[in-house]
């Protein structure tokens, strides 16, 4: 599904990726941990394509083809989908209108026409009770006044509604409680399959316990520098992240 | 000949063409061209043209009034009516009354003509005591006044509420190689009556055209008026259009400007608030590119106790468009109680366009609330980048953020056709083929 071949990234000239290697086949789910200031973000952010960083070397393959050439919206049509860490505010268009322009430019990309308003409403709604999302919510503003929780919700959302290839979740656990993380995670779970890919990015095992990965990674100063099955999170959980950074300094 | 001469050499012939005999008239038309003839057109030393500079529009040799009458298909202009309403339509075509285009009534309201209302003998108290009472002496509107013949007189008896909108439309053929028009319209709403009406200058050719246009509004006690103009003319039309609105107690009075078009466009809207309790408001959502301009002169004065104003004009400039706002607040020493906002917001999307923007507020009353700002600012990149990996292309995600920025503004459009029509016109002038509305 994505291939990272030694992936080396900057922004304003710091070099933030010093060198990743990942693999990530259809039907898993690899965790991304590490502390602050490790590149997770930059990780996500890198793979969706957002140009203030620059790809030094290295390169991005999804089902194969190199990706680096891609813009943002090529590389969302390609099945890449980012859940943000801070979803954004846009006040004057509201959830619906924005998913509908949103998935109906992905089916421009695919040379589909545009989604029959009827089937449209349908898909909403259906995957609006997925999430456990009110219908009002529907019809407000994209993310302005809402909740960390209801953000959130709704990206995951949003994911539902797009069906990507591979879903990356930016901190999504962070600023959830109990009930929305539940939601949030019945919801990943639900829209997993053999054929796609889910990677978590968390600083926290807690999401874990919900969306049990395949994989960990712990990603520090740029590098994964050490990866495991899922018992190496609840190591990481109990012991923290300074073995870890003392194993690298070594 | 420059314009100035070519104008008061032919206002003898222009008196004489119309054979109005109606003294009062004649005396206000003389003497506005008097001031007229000493006053000049602006210039950009004239404080209130600082930003915007009629030297290359008035350059054009125009003709003064169309020789000749043009006839046009009401299918050929269709798509710049509102034509999915029913309404009242007063269509002019060159200077001229189409009446087949038009749909006019003096069933208990008089929805028709300013030619009509001057010769009339019925109509002489109203013409005499509100045409001419609340324009402005200045140049422009003087010499609309020296040369007022036509437009629109719309008088909306006490109780009346006007059911369907109307349209006031003025078509330039390009039947001149250039034409200077310059309608009068004259709008009188009494007593808790209520009309809603829709303004457009719309050139059918690449033919240089300039309107001088001059509309006064009387909205008496508790009188509604919510008016909408439409500004997306061709690249060579050009726009000076004054709106003078005296609103009495417990009125409200709406005037919302669209300028998607046009060589230069100004418009001039005062407001003067004699009553108490009332409220004005006053929007604008201007976007513009190439090399057009549009000019925002607002004028609010608060004259008497417990009233309210809203301006919120938004702005979104590209290429070597330039915008200006200029929008002035005056409260009286007893306008107490008073409650002014003014808001003016611009968006610059490259390096080329400019925006003056000018906020005045003289406040001589002691316990009132307002409050203006002022913003210039681009895109924000993290919305942009949102909306890409969303899988919506830059064109549109730009589109989508710039339409979200004027969204306040179009959401109190109270006539949904008309918003609709909005959503469409900024769609086109964005060059995006996207919904804005669901």
């Amino acid at each position: 599904m994505l291939k990272i071949t030694n992936l080396h990234a900057h922004i304003d000239e710091k070099s933030i990726l010093k060198g990743i290697n990942l693999d990530i086949k259809a039907g898993e789910v690899h965790a991304i941990m590490g502390p602050n200031g490790s590149g997770k973000s930059t990780l996500a952010s890198v793979i969706a394509g957002k140009e203030e960083y620059e790809v030094d070397k290295g390169e991005i393959k999804l089902e194969g083809q190199n990706i680096d050439e891609l813009s943002v919206e090529e590389r969302a049509h390609k099945g890449i989908f980012l859940s943000f860490q801070y979803p954004v505010e846009i006040p004057g268009v509201t959830v619906t209108n924005f998913m509908k322009t949103s998935l109906n430019e992905t089916r421009k990309a695919k040379g589909l026409d545009d989604m029959p308003a009827k089937e449209m409403l349908k898909l909403i709604r259906e995957k609006s009770e997925l999430l456990e999302i009110d219908r009002k919510f529907l019809s407000r503003s994209l993310n302005q006044g809402f909740s960390g929780g209801e953000k959130k919700r709704n990206e995951i959302f949003q994911m539902a509604m797009l069906e990507p290839k591979l879903a990356i979740l930016d901190e999504t656990d962070s600023g959830l409680d109990i009930d929305a993380l539940r939601i949030v995670a019945n919801g990943v779970n639900k829209l997993k399959s053999k054929d796609n890919a889910v990677v978590i990015i968390t600083h926290y095992q807690r999401l874990l316990d919900y969306i049990v990965p395949d994989f960990v990674h712990v990603l520090y100063n740029g590098k994964i520098v050490k990866s495991g099955s899922k018992e190496l999170a609840f190591e990481l959980e109990e012991k923290g992240y300074d073995w870890i950074k003392q194993e690298a300094g070594n | 000949m420059e314009l100035k001469e070519k104008l008061v050499s032919s206002f003898i012939a222009f008196e004489n063409q119309i054979s109005l005999d109606n003294p009062f008239v004649h005396c206000m038309r003389t003497e506005a061209l008097s001031r007229f003839e000493s006053q000049g057109f602006p210039e950009k030393k004239d404080e209130a043209w600082k930003y915007t500079s009629l030297k290359k529009v008035l350059k054009e040799d125009f003709s003064v009034f169309a020789k000749t009458e043009q006839a046009l298909e009401y299918k050929d202009v269709q798509p710049y009516f509102i034509h999915d309403i029913d309404s009242y339509k007063i269509v002019f075509v060159d200077g001229k009354y189409a009446s087949h285009l038009s749909q006019t009534t003096h069933d208990g309201i008089d929805i028709c003509l300013m030619s009509y209302a001057l010769e009339k003998p019925k109509y002489r108290s109203v013409i005499e005591n509100y045409f001419n009472k609340i324009a402005e002496q200045n140049s422009l509107t003087s010499l609309n006044t020296a040369f007022v013949n036509e437009g629109a007189y719309i008088h909306i008896t006490k109780n009346k509420l006007v059911e369907k909108p109307i349209q006031i439309i003025h078509f330039s053929t390009g039947n001149e190689a250039a034409l200077l028009l310059q309608p009068r319209n004259l709008i009188v709403v009494d007593e808790n009556a209520q009309v809603q009406i829709i303004e457009r200058h719309q050139s059918l050719t690449s033919n240089p055209t300039l309107t001088n246009c001059v509309t006064e509004i009387f909205a008496a006690k508790r009188g509604i008026i919510d008016y909408y103009k439409v500004q997306n003319d061709r690249q060579n039309a050009s726009l000076i259009d004054s709106t003078y609105i005296d609103q009495g107690r417990e009125s409200h009075v709406s005037v919302h400007t669209f300028s998607f078009g046009g060589k230069l466009t100004r418009n001039n809207l005062n407001f003067y608030q004699n009553g108490e309790y009332m409220d004005s408001t006053l929007k604008g959502v201007t976007i513009i590119g190439n090399k057009q301009h549009v000019d925002h002169n607002t004028l609010v004065h608060h004259i008497e106790p417990n009233c309210e104003s809203h301006q919120d004009y938004k702005g979104i400039f590209s290429d070597s468009s330039v915008g200006v706002f200029n929008g002035k607040v005056l409260v009286d020493k007893e306008a107490q109680k008073t409650n002014a906002f003014q808001s003016n917001n611009n968006l610059l999307v490259n390096d080329k366009a400019t925006i003056n923007s000018k906020p005045q507020l003289e406040i001589f009353a002691d316990d009132v609330k307002c409050s203006h700002g002022c913003t210039i600012g681009q895109l924000d990149d993290n919305a942009m980048f949102y909306l890409r990996a969303r899988g919506i292309p830059e064109k549109e995600a730009k589109a989508l953020l710039m339409y979200a920025f004027a969204n306040n503004v179009l959401e109190s459009v109270k006539i949904p056709q008309l918003k609709n029509r909005i959503n469409k016109l900024i769609a086109k002038k964005l060059g995006v083929n996207i919904g804005f509305d669901l």
